[in-house]
């Protein structure tokens, strides 16, 4: 990107930035249904299938669940498929790093709930999921929300909540399919992909929450509207979950195209790297941070992504090894265990690396890091291996020199105190997955 | 029309027929599980491949056609 | 000796046979599902043999119900070889029989068309094999007296031997085998044993 091109859309993004928020309510307070219908009115059923799909190409929307895939592809993909389809809203994130799906859906259920509506309507669904982890206060709010809309007759399809176990991997599609079908949260081999046989055989939409309330707002406003923040190749607003140096931070919704060190205001707060995406993104150097904005374009080709929106800032205080290393015991502790190189090379790989958190590693650390590193990426199911290889590959990379001193039972941190949040009690019982 | 071998990982327990029957496109790793070289299955090959798709007692292999 | 009675022994010479080859093949089973392996044979070689006994038994089941049908003392109706307890001749015993035909022709034919079938469905049509095993081993008890005494008796009891303890083998094994949600934890364990998890 030259550097006229990058000025451009920084002054871009820095001008859409009034326009925000869009998707999180402006005052800041959740939006009942009747602050919701004074500032948006109600959802603008197109009457028909498929109608709405050229608007949200136009609009150039792609999903906010972290595999930023063209959204208007997957619409055309599922009311492609014979079959009745299903629609599921995926609440679920399972990322510990995350809360801008609990956010949204606490402050602005009902453009999600609309985005679910037009959604269904446009692949010609007729059964709708929501789906989303076991919060009790949340559920209690989304069942009212889900009431105040039967009694004012909005939606067209009831919607049915189903809730998903605290796993990392309840949020994959797959494993979504089978959560909302009655049974475990565990991946599934494909083909057939979950678009063309998710739940009990039908075709299936799975969106995130944020695409589906971006989709409710598009078909309202346009795609100029939705274009007019972000960039060109990666249009729109995001929400990200921020935690920066300083230990603040929280959900924002910012512009595309932003400069990472913006919203992390790495200049006040300085940090030794920043993670990007969640715990299956990758880590950046200071330097890379300070230069890089938050998008594909500029991500990608350094192995990183957007993904879930996740920047967290790792103070200097800290051990980015130690930090990673207890990332990587928890992708360990998550994985599904169905398959052989993942239940095999995952938990090795931890242990490993955990050993040389702890300037107890054996001289083959790295070699054997890197080998099974090799022998786990795209032999699983699902991209459980693929993730965690990524986010140990950035860890070792980013954090060079700190790996030297722990071989030579060494650290430069002052204090081992958690910033990453890893939660407790990993799955010990079969129900667990429920 | 090539044929590609595809192994289900969550099926799969290691028993390593098909290594066994195609080392040219199937080697072990160091736990056992098949790693598919994914080069599409040669003419004089096919047999096998079929063999090993037939074979395999957790029927995690299969052969996919690409066009 | 008549020709009746010439199919007569051939059908229970033919039923001896066919017990001793469902006990290998049973046992030969169990060896793959376990990952054993037999000396000398590399791994595709044991299942082959597997298969390749199976259909030997089928063909010595054909000449075993084709000989008894077609030893015309006994008057066994061709349809008891499908439907069970319909024959005039001990009825129940070669009812059993019968029962046992069935449930194996159910394991050859899903065989025949495993990779065209769901996994599951071949995995759960292919347990009737164990329903099968105690049917056949009474079946062939009762129908005939040529197993109650003598080295047939040995035989018998050698087969019924060798068969429940790679039963009882594969009963163990599923109940010691770690359940799913453990596994990763038992590696993990294994993994990291010098040190303490954090």
């Amino acid at each position: 990107m030259t550097a006229a091109v990058r000025d451009a859309e920084t002054s871009r993004a820095n001008a859409g930035a009034t326009m925000l928020p869009r998707l999180l309510p402006a005052t800041g307070q959740p939006m009942d249904l009747s602050a919701h219908l004074k500032v948006h009115g109600r959802a603008p059923y197109r009457g028909g299938p498929r109608m709405l799909i050229h608007t949200i190409e136009s609009a150039g929307l792609t999903g906010r669940g972290g595999a930023a895939f063209p959204t208007h592809r997957k619409l055309t993909a599922v009311a492609d498929q014979k079959g009745v389809p299903v629609v599921v809203g995926n609440g679920a994130e399972g990322e510990p790093a995350s809360d801008k799906d609990k956010r949204l859906l606490w402050s602005s259920p009902h453009l999600v709930l609309d985005g679910l509506q037009l959604a269904a309507e446009t692949v010609g669904a007729r059964q709708v999921h929501l789906y989303v982890h076991r919060h009790p206060e949340l559920l209690r709010r989304l069942h009212s929300a889900l009431a105040e809309r039967a009694a004012a007759g909005l939606d067209r399809i009831a919607v049915a909540l189903v809730t998903a176990p605290p796993r990392f991997l309840a949020g994959e599609e797959s494993a979504l399919a089978s959560r909302v079908e009655g049974g475990a949260a565990l991946p599934r081999f494909t083909p057939p992909r979950i678009f063309e046989r998710g739940v009990n055989g039908a075709p299936t939409l799975v969106q995130n929450v944020e695409t589906l309330a971006q989709l409710a707002l598009i078909s309202r406003y346009g795609p100029a509207w939705f274009r007019a923040v972000g960039t060109e190749q990666e249009p729109g607003s995001m929400l990200t979950t921020l935690r920066r140096a300083d230990g603040g931070g929280g959900v924002e919704e910012i512009a595309i195209g932003t400069p990472i060190a913006d919203p992390l205001r790495l200049a006040e707060h300085p940090a030794q790297a920043v993670l990007v995406g969640g715990y299956h993104g990758a880590w950046l150097s200071p330097e890379q941070a300070g230069r890089l904005t938050l998008s594909n374009a500029d991500l990608r080709p350094l192995g990183a992504a957007v993904g879930a929106g996740v920047l967290a800032a790792l103070p200097t205080d800290r051990c980015g090894i130690v930090e990673s290393a207890r990332v990587v015991q928890y992708l360990a502790l998550e994985s599904a265990g169905q398959c052989g190189p993942c239940l095999n090379g995952l938990p090795r790989i931890a242990a490993t690396f955990m050993q040389l958190a702890d300037h107890r590693s054996a001289p083959s650390a790295q070699d054997d890091l890197r080998r099974w590193s090799k022998l786990v990426e795209r032999r699983g199911a699902c991209h459980h291996p693929d993730g965690t290889v990524r986010f140990l590959r950035s860890a070792l990379t980013v954090f060079a020199d700190e790996v030297t001193l722990h071989e030579a039972r060494r650290c430069s941190a002052s204090t081992y105190k958690p910033f990453l949040p890893i939660p407790a009690g990993s799955p010990g019982h079969e129900d667990d997955w429920i | 029309m090539d044929e590609r071998l595809r192994v289900n990982p969550i099926l799969c327990s290691g028993h390593g027929l098909c290594a066994e029957l195609l080392p040219e496109q199937v080697t072990l790793d160091e736990w056992g599980y098949p790693i598919l070289s994914g080069e599409p299955v040669p003419k004089e090959l096919r047999k096998l491949a079929h063999r090993a798709v037939t074979d395999c007692p957790a029927l995690a292999l299969i052969l996919v056609r690409d066009h | 000796m008549t020709s009746a009675t010439a199919l007569w022994y051939a059908s229970r010479a033919t039923g001896v046979i066919c017990l001793v080859l469902f006990s290998l093949v049973a046992v030969l089973g169990i060896i793959v599902n376990r990952q054993g392996r037999l000396p000398g044979l590399p791994r595709f070689a044991v299942t082959g043999l597997h298969r390749n006994l199976s259909l030997l038994t089928v063909a010595f089941l054909g000449m075993h119900i084709v000989t008894a049908i077609a030893d015309g003392y006994a008057h066994i109706p061709w349809l008891s070889t499908v439907v069970p307890f319909t024959s005039g001749y001990e009825r129940f015993w070669i009812g059993l029989g019968t029962v046992a035909l069935d449930l194996f022709a159910a394991v050859i034919v899903t065989s025949l068309l495993r990779d065209r079938l769901a996994p599951a469905v071949w995995r759960a049509v292919h347990w009737l094999a164990y329903v099968s095993y105690p049917v056949i081993v009474v079946h062939s008890l009762g129908a005939s007296k040529d197993l109650r005494s003598g080295w047939l008796l040995a035989l018998t009891m050698a087969t019924v031997f060798a068969v429940v303890t790679a039963i009882s083998y594969r009963v163990i094994a599923a109940y010691a085998a770690v359940p799913r949600h453990r596994l990763v934890p038992e590696q993990l364990a294994q993994a990291d044993k010098t040190g303490s998890l954090r």
